[in-house]
């Protein structure tokens, strides 16, 4: 089983994000980069399907520049086999990151490419889709768990309201949510193997952009709100504001 | 011709809430642009009921695609059955709900069209030309404004932001068959099971009553879930990320970075702190409600309102007010 995981190097989820000078980044002075949660969610699920077919191989992959090594040395400690780093800039256009990784995976011949969901910090939750479409594989998004029974893959999916039990044939791209399992924590053993393991870095084929970042700000501030009393007491009070000053009951 | 397709959803034959919102932001673009509204939705035979009534919303067409075994969404289907309107219209733009059906389809739609795709746009605006769309990234902790150069321009919209404006066209209703069916499917759906019991999921209600560690326990979740029942059908229920993992909610309700970004018109945040990646999550409601005990907690700063005082006393008169009003 050849299960190939795409990951993202982004901000952490608890930094605090200030926009850079140029008004169209964000600064990353004193920000902690992590792998993105839901591409560990991705990682730890390959890692099981591996374990519970007693062989085969983790391909951890990323976009991303110079620095994203780093996230794929965290991903070969958490147990991924061998690395691919495809060294461009990863930008709002997800169809060009898409393109990059069918190119790379063309020659894979992968069963399994999973990616999480979504990466969490430009959020544009697009690219697994865009993935299966150029490579024309079956796609299964926003699975909390992936099983395989008898030859196909069964992704418990979460849609709205729902949770609807889907089965793919393989090969097949699946988009990973939080779900049924925790990952793991690098093992001191896990971290040491890392440093051995191989890291292929390579050009990514990007072309153009075709999605023009004029600016970024902070959000907007919300007004300062008041605190409208203690206790069950103040609820007749809440309830007037709710249906007088904010008109929302 | 500066049209613009709007890709709105059925779900069970019936029209989703989110198709309104769709279509309103689809007229406010034609609105600059000069063009006309036209709607798609993809369905079983019979097609979809409510949709005669999108001109209301300034819907000068309305094209339903019908195919077998299409009630429910089916990836590949849809996503020829919309991908080829688009082509034949040659649209200015194509506008879908950043609902899940449409964060799954519109990345299909933009691959096939090989254009890119903005998504879950918060705002929409046409300058000399340019669609400036404006979006949050870093889950809400920063927005973008940005430009796409091509066409058409694909963009999702965010939930509960455009809210449906009344904008009367001739919404003429015309029905086609879709080139593929279910069976062309290469995933098949083996069992659906309802995980809100037929509650709004929180990242599409209009009002979501999420709690947090303050809650002491999954056990003291009634309380919530009365709550819920007293607002009615368009209220839905959210999670911390701390209740979780620690087993107490399922993800599918959690609010915060690694869960839904929300929007409602009202929030009420119960027994939650108030953690950087949970205010990110819904910062951008209209009015937030924060109920805790902690009167220093920083849930309090982007509360509009803020009751201090322990989430059990609270929310049976709460409820119980709310239902009062109902009556």
């Amino acid at each position: 089983m050849k299960i190939v995981v795409c990951i993202k190097r982004v901000p952490d989820t608890e930094a605090r994000i200030r926009i850079s000078g140029d008004g169209r980044s964000i600064d990353p002075a004193g920000v902690k980069f992590v792998i993105s949660p839901y591409d560990e969610f991705a990682l730890e699920t390959a890692l099981r399907m591996k374990e519970a077919a007693g062989s085969g191989e983790v391909i951890a992959l990323t976009v991303g520049e110079a620095n994203s090594a780093e996230q794929l040395r965290s991903a070969l400690a958490m147990g991924a086999d061998r690395a691919v780093l495809l060294k461009g800039e990863p930008t709002l256009d997800g169809l060009v990151t898409a393109r990059a990784l069918a190119a790379e995976l063309k020659a894979y011949g992968a069963d399994l490419i999973l990616l999480g969901m979504k990466a969490v910090d430009f959020d544009q939750q697009q690219v697994a889709p865009m993935l299966a479409e150029l490579l024309d594989l079956p796609c299964v998004t926003i699975a909390a768990q992936v099983e395989m029974e008898g030859g196909v893959a069964v992704c418990h999916r979460e849609t709205e309201g729902d949770t609807e039990v889907v089965e793919t044939a393989l090969p097949a791209v699946i988009s990973i949510t939080k779900g049924a399992y925790e990952p793991r924590y690098p093992s001191l053993k896990g971290i040491m193997a890392a440093k051995k393991k191989p890291l292929e870095e390579k050009a990514a084929q990007l072309g153009e952009s075709r999605i023009e970042l004029r600016t970024m700000t902070a959000p907007p501030e919300r007004p300062a709100g008041r605190i409208v009393g203690q206790g069950a007491d103040a609820v007749p009070e809440l309830i007037r504001a709710l249906r007088e000053e904010a008109k929302v009951l | 011709m500066a049209n613009i397709l709007a890709v709105v959803e059925q779900r069970d034959g019936a029209l989703r809430r989110i198709s309104g919102e769709v279509v309103t932001a689809a007229k406010q673009i034609a609105d600059a642009t000069g063009g006309e509204v036209h709607a798609v939705v993809v369905g079983a035979a019979g097609g979809a009921s409510g949709a005669d009534g999108l001109g209301r919303f300034g819907a000068a067409r309305v094209v339903q695609v019908e195919g077998e075994g299409l009630d429910r969404y089916v990836a590949e289907a849809y996503a020829a059955a919309v991908a080829d309107l688009a082509r034949e219209g040659k649209y200015y733009a194509v506008l879908f709900g950043a609902s899940a059906q449409g964060r799954d389809l519109a990345p299909r739609v933009a691959a096939r069209l090989d254009v890119p795709l903005a998504g879950d746009a918060t705002g929409l605006a046409v300058e000399a030309g340019e669609l400036l769309v404006t979006r949050p990234v870093y889950a809400g902790r920063a927005f973008a404004q940005l430009t796409i150069k091509a066409e058409p321009r694909l963009v999702s919209v965010r939930p509960n932001t455009f809210r449906p404006r009344e904008a009367a066209a001739a919404g003429t209703v015309e029905t086609r068959q879709a080139a593929a069916g279910a069976d062309a499917a290469r995933t098949r759906v083996r069992e659906v099971r309802a995980a809100t019991g037929g509650r709004l999921d929180v990242g599409e209600a209009p009002i979501v009553v999420a709690g947090g560690r303050g809650m002491k326990g999954p056990e003291n979740w009634q309380a919530l879930e009365d709550l819920v029942d007293a607002l009615g059908p368009t209220a839905a229920l959210g999670a911390s990320r701390a209740v979780v993992d620690a087993g107490w909610r399922p993800h599918g309700e959690q609010v915060g970075q690694t869960g839904k970004t929300v929007s409602p018109q009202l929030y009420f945040a119960v027994g939650i702190s108030g953690a950087m990646q949970h205010l990110a999550g819904m910062r951008s409601a209209k009015t937030i409600v924060a109920i805790n005990k902690d009167p220093d907690a920083p849930i309090f700063k982007v509360a509009d309102y803020g009751v201090v005082g322990d989430a059990a006393e609270v929310l049976p008169r709460l409820a119980e007010e709310i239902r009062s009003i109902a009556r």
